[in-house]
């Protein structure tokens, strides 16, 4: 069996967000990117289950739609334990158009387990995983919050309200995680983060795609007016603001 | 032309959250000067269904297959791609819930249409199709425009309300032809703890951070939730401690929660638990650090030790409701 994780390149989640072009563009200056998180889990499912499954998984794989730029975080994810990297060459114009891109590259490409992030915490669409299992005409499995292979069946516990599914389909298939797949990212050992460069990175001009959508300008919030602070002594104060100001309790 | 709502129901209910869709949904087809139809699909009677008539749905159409047990993406794209076709429908709005995400995706590829998730508001401007959504994890807004005639949209919990707006509904029964490929995928087993109020679904959420120093200590998270009918939360190091179940994390990996009140007690507010909960619309924080960045998010707060302004607080609520 082989197993793709789709990869996005965002900014580290800690970064201060500030736009350029009277709104128009996303400030990179000073930017630190990183593997989204949820792609991140995704990946270290996928490598532990690799690793547990002697040689029943033969490859990980991942891929990004991006620019050279975002080769960094493709070399994090081979550090991490991929075997292989593609990276389709475009500026992400919308969710649509990556999905549309990376399902070309799989129409040339096969692999039994096919895994996305639920989001990616720069646009927050959850929209790439199903857009892509739609083009492929696949079955998708969202919210997932368990994976394994076991006796060389697909294992898949979904996440629902209050509690869980588990959940049967035939492969390929589209698995859209969430945490809970794993808990903490694995991380690149020395001997990892060598190997990382010189494991094969392919790289696939793009196809021609119309976005759907067009994002024209950012917003950043107002500033939210000043907390009222309440003495710890006086914790019936809370209550009467919550009960007859908020009018919430 | 028509606003097609998908209307998920739990158990053959609906929730709070189906009657702010259709609100929503009746808001946009009167400028658009068109109705609504609410697509159900699943087994629900005809009394329930007539309920979301009363927030402005014309007509109900009612999908019913035996063979759907439980949510099947490629089953429930097919029946609602069905609908789009039966009602004409320009503009198809879901949940931003996991049902919403899972399948409005499948939709928008199916019909090359534009999807965009998690909408704030109403559209600013309905030609070209505007409309705002949070970005960067809840630290901006982006405004985008929807280039396709036909446009799919999911609407962000309680961020719009609920409308009243009684009208006669029709109810209709829709058959929708199901081929087996749509059915690749069987739901095997559930497994559901019974009875609790769910984090998604409250309007007062009482969370616990590393504040609270461990695990015994959230007696009084809980009855401070069970006093104010709240749901229990946590924050990321809690769960990951395995102090607190994953399911209550909140946060950017974890939950994205928008409850009236959300009270936060010993949590800092890192920006990536602020990225779950900024969408609260009244927040109190409880944190012995003046200078925690929870309280910038912060309505109220109280800067003192949490294990001493609990038990405070649990009793004040008390003598609230008892003089109530």
């Amino acid at each position: 069996m082989k197993i793709l994780v789709c990869i996005s390149n965002v900014p580290d989640t800690t970064t201060k967000i500030k736009f350029t072009n009277n709104g128009t563009s996303f400030d990179k200056t000073d930017v630190q990117w990183i593997i989204n998180p949820w792609d991140e889990l995704a990946l270290t499912r996928a490598m532990d289950i690799k690793d547990a499954s002697g040689g029943a998984i033969e490859s990980v794989t991942v891929i990004n739609v991006g620019l050279a730029d975002s080769e960094p975080t493709i070399r994090k994810a081979l550090a991490i334990g991929a075997d292989k990297g593609i990276r389709i060459n475009a500026e992400p114009k919308d969710s649509y158009f990556v999905a549309a891109q990376l399902a070309e590259v799989l129409k040339k490409e096969s692999f039994d387990i096919i895994l996305c992030g639920i989001e990616s915490s720069d646009f927050n669409s959850s929209c790439t995983g199903g857009m892509l299992s739609e083009l492929l005409d696949v079955p998708s499995v969202s919210s997932v919050s368990f994976l394994n292979i076991e006796n060389g069946q697909v294992k898949i516990k979904r996440e629902i309200d209050g509690g869980n599914e588990s959940v049967s389909t035939s492969v390929p298939f589209v698995g859209i995680v969430q945490k809970g797949i794993a808990i903490e990212p694995r991380i690149p050992s020395m001997r990892g983060i060598m190997s990382a460069r010189t494991k094969p990175l392919q790289v696939f001009e793009p196809v021609q795609v119309d976005a759907l959508v067009e994002y024209v300008n950012y917003e950043l919030p107002q500033p939210k007016s000043a907390c009222k602070k309440i003495e710890p002594e006086n914790v019936k104060e809370l209550v009467n603001l919550l009960h007859n100001e908020a009018k919430l309790i | 032309m028509s606003v097609l709502v998908f209307t998920e129901n739990w158990d053959g209910k609906f929730k709070k959250l189906s009657f702010e869709l259709i609100s929503y949904a009746n808001e946009i087809a009167k400028k658009l000067n068109t109705s609504v139809t609410a697509l159900s699909i699943g087994k629900v009677e005809e009394e329930e269904l007539k309920k979301l008539g009363n927030y402005g749905a014309d007509k109900i159409i009612s999908a019913n297959d035996d063979r759907l047990k439980g949510l099947n993406n490629q089953a429930y794209t097919s029946i609602i791609n069905q609908a789009v076709a039966k009602e004409s429908a320009t503009l198809i709005i879901f949940a931003n819930n996991s049902t919403g995400k899972a399948v409005a995706p499948r939709l928008s590829a199916k019909l090359k249409a534009g999807l965009v998730s998690a909408v704030i508001a109403l559209p600013s401007n309905l030609e070209p199709f505007t409309i705002t959504k949070k970005v960067y994890s809840a630290k901006a807004f982006a405004n985008i425009i929807i280039k396709t005639p036909v446009r799919i949209i999911t609407l962000f919990q309680n961020s719009f309300g609920i409308i009243e707006s009684p009208v006669n509904a029709t109810i209709e029964n829709f058959k929708p032809e199901l081929k087996d490929s749509d059915l690749k995928t069987e739901i095997v087993e559930v497994s559901k703890h019974a009875g609790k109020l769910l984090l998604t679904d409250a309007e007062i959420v009482v969370s616990g951070g590393r504040g609270m120093k461990g695990p015994e200590n959230w007696g009084t998270i809980e009855e401070l939730a069970t006093l104010l009918g709240a749901a229990t939360a946590c924050s990321r190091p809690v769960s990951d401690e395995g102090w607190r179940p994953h399911e209550e994390h909140t946060g950017q990996t974890g939950k994205v929660i928008a409850p009236n009140l959300y009270i936060a007690c010993g949590i800092s507010g890192a920006i990536q638990h602020l990225a779950g909960i900024s969408s609260s619309k009244c927040i109190v924080a409880i944190n012995k650090d003046k200078d925690a960045p929870i309280f910038e998010a912060a309505d109220y707060g109280i800067i003192g030790d949490v294990m001493k302004v609990l038990p405070d607080l649990i009793n004040a609520v008390k003598e609230l409701k008892a003089s109530a």
